[in-house]
């Protein structure tokens, strides 16, 4: 064994993968409440796009990103006027593709948990006089929180393993889009591969602690409501 | 006036729900009918679940009336519900104190949960209660929201007998010493019978008779309204006290029946409601000898009503009360039954409206 390899690359990705998470948390939870629940026409359509990162390679998705965060096109002139930087190759431009990405690891399980909640408990909390958003905030939100466990960390797992998306937007600048799995490569094609099995090895140990938990808490979790029955 | 006022249409069934009602305030007003009938869906429309597009008001608000719409946490209308429907990441405690945060009397949580003896309940789970404790903490629940309105959506229907012969009183202490009008659905003849004040008998989406219950049950229109029930008269009669082997005597306006000794024995003249099925009344044209019977009473055909190809409802005064009898068609004509005809009322069976 060599000296260990610099380790940035794993610090930048575990920090992409929390924001990600963090923020994917956030704008998921109306999204997929409002798929959930609503009735409208336009619901297949939506629940359609949120899927499409599923299928689409992540080439795909990444050049169209790549197309769309080009200084010249809209949305990469309007983030440039904003903040004077350019999406593309930037660690900014990272967590935007990551939110697409990951995207429907947030939704489509909130939105089962959504789903199996039916209207029961948020009627009967309207009739006991909690207004709506306070009967999602005590009501809805704790009844959910296994379904927002499951969407933490699939979308904190999925962001981890990224790297077709990165390469087509993000490139290969150390501490700013620099990832885990970028490193990687880059250390398989250097024929590095002492350098590559220690992140490789501490990306697979670390991918499996998560989804342990994930599993374990789950079970603990499933054991304690199948009492009631 | 504080009086309920729906007019409104729903999509249900095979011919939707049409109703136009007004409900005086007081006492518990019972909506009564088969299942499917569209009573649940009457009473999700008052609390505000489900928009009609019609017209509701309640004590000189309007809660709906086609453009405007009252949200159901702004109405305080309480509703229990079939099932507890508690909340099952809180403990009883935080059950009753969720109802009670939002209607500002935290301090009554402890007062209400001794009165109901819910205090060795509080800090359990609702997963590990009985279905009988489970209703009663949504009971006391909702009291605790304060409600203007208290909707009860046969909140009985999935109890076992002791549970639910628990909770009956409990509603009757609200009907009687509550300023609370109720609503209240249910398929049951004998909870119908024992609690409303005032019945609304719907079948198929329509009301087909309402007033004070006893008329209602006794009302040939409510018929279709019973479905798979069995119809009956409801009665009124007073307890007159113990008869030798084993029997027990109620006074009726004009005679009386003779029944099993009732446990626990009511006091004498206490009223009791008396259930009697229409096809538990036979009659017959010349005083019957020689029958096992206890009850015949004299009576008078008051009208006679068509119900299917085979069987007539005949509506009866007997000993001052009005009875009906399901009979066959070919008795009808045989026994040359028309109103006004004298005859005998052979009752035989009686149940007391208790569960």
């Amino acid at each position: 064994m060599t000296a260990l390899p610099d380790l940035a690359p794993l610090w930048l990705t575990l920090r992409l993968a929390a924001l990600v998470t963090a923020l994917l948390l956030l704008l998921g939870t109306p999204l997929a409440w409002w798929l959930a629940r609503s009735r409208a026409r336009l619901v297949p359509l939506i629940e359609a796009l949120t899927a499409l990162p599923l299928v689409l390679p992540p080439t795909v998705l990444g050049f169209y990103l790549l197309l769309a965060f080009n200084p010249q096109a809209p949305l990469g002139a309007a983030w440039v006027s904003l903040t004077g930087e350019t999406l593309t190759f930037s660690f900014a431009g990272l967590v935007l593709a990551s939110l697409l990405y990951s995207l429907p690891f947030t939704v489509q399980p909130l939105q089962a948990a959504f789903s199996a909640l039916g209207p029961a408990p948020l009627e009967t909390a309207a009739s006991l006089g909690a207004r709506p958003f306070d009967a999602f905030l005590t009501v809805a939100l704790p009844l959910s929180l296994r379904g927002y466990l499951t969407a933490a960390v699939l979308t904190f797992a999925h962001t981890l393993g990224e790297f077709g998306v990165v390469l087509m937007v993000g490139g290969n600048i150390p501490g700013e889009t620099r990832l885990i799995s970028i490193a990687i490569y880059e250390q398989v094609e250097r024929a590095d591969y002492p350098a590559a099995h220690v992140l490789s090895a501490l990306l697979v140990a670390l991918s499996f602690a998560v989804l342990l938990a994930l599993y374990a808490i789950n079970r603990r979790a499933g054991r304690s409501s199948g009492r009631r029955a | 006036m504080t009086d309920l006022h729906l007019a409104f249409r729903l999509p249900h069934g095979p011919r939707g729900i049409e109703i136009d009602l007004t409900l005086p305030d007081p006492g518990l007003t019972a909506i009564f009918g088969p299942s499917g009938a569209g009573k649940s869906s009457i009473l999700r429309a008052v609390a505000g679940f489900e928009r009609t597009g019609g017209l509701i008001r309640y004590s000189g608000e309007t809660w709906e009336d086609g453009r405007a719409f009252t949200p159901p946490h702004r109405r305080r209308v309480g509703m229990v519900f079939q099932a507890p429907r508690l909340f099952d990441h809180l403990d009883v405690e935080g059950n009753l104190t969720y109802a009670a945060r939002r209607a500002g009397c935290l301090n009554e949580v402890r007062p209400m949960a001794d009165k109901f003896g819910l205090t060795p309940l509080l800090a359990r789970k609702p997963a590990t209660l009985s279905g009988g404790e489970a209703q009663r903490v949504a009971l006391v629940r909702t009291l605790l929201s304060r409600p203007r309105l208290l909707l009860m959506d046969e909140p009985l229907s999935a109890l076992d007998t002791a549970s639910r012969a628990a909770i009956l009183p409990l509603i009757e202490q609200l009907r009687d010493e509550a300023q609370l009008p109720i609503l209240y659905v249910s398929h049951s003849l004998a909870e119908v019978a024992r609690l409303a004040t005032r019945t609304i008998a719907l079948a198929e989406g329509r009301v087909q008779a309402q007033g004070p219950t006893a008329g209602v049950l006794s009302d040939p229109r409510a018929a279709r309204a019973f479905g798979a029930e069995e119809p009956g008269s409801l009665i009124e009669a007073r307890y007159a006290g113990t008869e030798p082997q084993g029997l027990c005597r109620l006074s009726l306006p004009e005679g009386q029946l003779i029944l099993p000794a009732l446990q626990p024995e009511p006091a004498p003249g206490e009223m009791l409601r008396l259930v009697i099925r229409a096809r538990d009344v036979m009659v017959a044209t010349i005083p019957p000898l020689g029958l096992s019977a206890l009850n015949i009473l004299p009576a008078r055909v008051t009208a006679l009503t068509d119900l299917d190809a085979a069987s007539v409802d005949v509506q009866l005064t007997a000993a001052g009360t009005a009875l009906r009898a399901r009979l066959t068609r070919r008795s009808v004509e045989t026994l040359k039954l028309a109103p006004g005809a004298p005859c005998h009322a052979i009752v035989k069976s009686v149940a007391l409206a208790r569960d």
